[in-house]
């Protein structure tokens, strides 16, 4: 094991390299850049034997990754917000032809007005096209989050898209523990693929689905990703014995007595850490609860963790302007519906377009989710920080 | 924790001092965050970069608004307004400039300590170019001591390769000439 300092752009790097990947294709996008850069000089100095394959957009990057996969390759790409809007229609032929490529998606705003700071617009634009999502929230969450995601999209054969917040985890430097690549190698052994097409076994894939057959074949790629649930979990346990880290699909801070939450996803999650941890030395009954696995999304876990909580505030990184509310908090609101006693549901969105999220404004969310949790009803969503 | 905001213009290495006292604190075995604030990178426009420094894991991601220290990089940037803005009461201001750290005490109310070190001219003697990101390193480590010098030394040696010697130098030269005014010894 080494410790070093890296940013999250270069733990991904640092990962896709110990994980031996046979294909990288990839089109540069801010701020996801650096993580192909390095690549292509891991590439290009002989310590990474893969092949890089320049393309002209991020459509066609992922096109090759999808072909280069269906011939039972090890696939690797990275993108950012329009470059992943512009993959958008491949996305749902990865998820549904079984592809298990992994890719880093470095959250950036999506246009108008051209943005290159973060939020999580570009990653909810594609919430539905069938791609398990992890997010991670420091260099070492990336690093180790993209090793699993090759053992994880192998093992449920789906691709794996890991999230990581632009600037703030991706050019951000600080520690990483890298395991030994033969450790990595280990966990992640490269083994040959059933049915996959080689000049050997020619035959069409992907070809017209007319209504007899395509629900069928759409309904397995919707019932793989309901199995992973189980698998990913199994994974992340393997994961935590061999490397001492542990990861979880939910993860809770201070949740003893707890009387109301803050729910994040995402870098966010150590600010409001920070926070409850000092709102808790003043004698306030705060915690906080992570989404690490967006897709699938741990709805029955969650339901069981926050039932009885008083108040949850959601605080969302991107909008779905004229809907009930936003990503986030629609997914907790739906898996709650069930439970007995229904917690009081505090909206938030925050930090668009990389507007800074201060710790100030976590006490504010907190306090607004007790406030909310008091009075038992809450007010709609409230837009933190915004200006006029 | 020890919150250090750095000023310098794009091409001057702001972000990458940031970055190399990071990687010295990590290498020492303690915990650092660096970190720039991104904009349209311009040669010549002026830039912010942070380094977060604790003996604990540091979880916080959001911007850096009370350091507890600045480093000015560009001696043109001294007389430019906001550079005192949230420094901490008692933090320390460290300047390229050629003049004495005194002639700022009124400049920087807040700071205890201002250092002053002609890191332009140096790395002009040293680099033969007045990139003054290393040289500035020299400096904090003389007032703040935070990491020893042969750390900095070895991620130089890794880093410049070629001109790691000349980066040496330039680092050895700021920690010698760099001049210290401390407000609570000058009441």
């Amino acid at each position: 094991m080494k410790r070093m300092g890296l940013s999250g752009n270069y733990a991904a790097a640092y990962a896709v390299k110990m994980a031996d990947v046979d294909v990288i294709a990839a089109y540069p996008i801010t701020p996801q850049t650096t993580i192909v850069e390095k690549l292509s000089e891991f590439v290009a100095n002989g310590e990474l034997d893969a092949e890089y394959i320049n393309v002209e957009s991020e459509h066609s990057a992922l096109s090759a990754c999808v072909g280069a996969s269906l011939t039972g390759a090890r696939v690797f790409t990275a993108t950012s917000s329009q470059g992943l809007a512009y993959m958008h229609e491949v996305l749902f032929m990865a998820s549904a032809l079984r592809t298990p490529i992994v890719m880093a998606n470095v959250n950036r705003a999506l246009s108008a007005p051209l943005n290159i700071w973060n939020d999580h617009s570009d990653a909810m634009a594609e919430r539905d096209s069938g791609w398990i999502q992890l997010w991670a929230s420091s260099a070492q969450e990336v690093f180790d989050t993209t090793v699993e995601a090759f053992k994880i999209a192998e093992d449920v054969q789906l691709p794996v898209m890991v999230n990581l917040d632009g600037y703030i985890v991706s050019h951000t430097y600080e520690p990483v523990n890298i395991p030994d690549e033969e450790e990595v190698r280990k966990y992640i052994p490269s083994k040959p693929m059933k049915n996959r097409l080689s000049p050997s076994l020619a035959y069409s894939i992907g070809v017209v689905g007319p209504p007899e057959y395509y629900f069928e074949m759409k309904y397995q790629a919707i019932d793989a990703m309901e199995r992973s649930r189980v698998r990913i979990r199994e994974i992340e346990s393997d994961f935590n014995k061999r490397f001492g880290r542990s990861y979880d699909d939910i993860y809770t801070y201070f949740m003893d007595d707890v009387e109301y939450v803050l729910l994040t996803m995402g870098s966010m999650t150590g600010t409001a850490r920070v926070v409850a941890e000092s709102l808790r030395s003043r004698g306030e009954k705060v915690g906080v609860v992570a989404i690490r696995t967006f897709r699938p999304f741990p709805s029955e876990r969650l339901a069981g963790i926050l039932g009885d909580v008083g108040g949850i505030g959601i605080m969302d990184r991107a909008t779905t302007p004229g809907g009930s509310s936003s990503p986030l908090y629609e997914d907790v609101a739906s898996c709650l519906y069930s439970v007995q006693k229904r917690p009081i549901l505090q909206g938030f969105v925050a930090g668009l377009g990389g507007r800074d999220v201060s710790i100030g404004e976590f006490e504010m969310m907190f306090m607004a989710t007790k406030e909310a949790a008091k009075s038992g009803r809450s007010k709609p969503s409230i837009y933190v920080g915004l200006r006029g | 924790m020890l919150e250090i905001r750095w000023h310098g213009r794009g091409g001057q290495g702001a972000v990458t001092a940031a970055e190399i006292l990071a990687t010295a604190v990590i290498n020492e075995g303690r915990y650092a965050q660096a970190f720039a604030s991104f904009g349209p990178e311009r040669r010549g426009a002026p830039v912010l970069a942070f380094t977060r420094i604790s003996e604990k894991e540091i979880l916080l991601r959001s911007q850096i608004y009370e350091p507890d220290v600045v480093v000015i990089l560009d001696q043109n940037l001294v007389t430019m307004e906001g550079l005192e803005q949230g420094l901490k009461a008692g933090g320390t201001a460290i300047l390229n400039t050629a003049f004495e750290p005194k002639d700022f005490a009124e400049r920087f109310t807040a700071a205890g300590r201002i250092a002053t070190v002609d890191a332009t001219n140096i790395a002009i003697k040293e680099l033969g170019t007045p990139i003054t990101n290393t040289a500035i390193l020299g400096a904090l480590v003389r007032v703040m001591g935070i990491v020893k010098m042969e750390t900095l030394e070895a991620i130089f040696k890794e880093r410049f390769k070629a001109y790691a010697e000349k980066n040496v130098n330039a680092v050895r030269s700021a920690y010698q000439m760099t001049k210290v005014f401390d407000r609570g010894e000058n009441k």
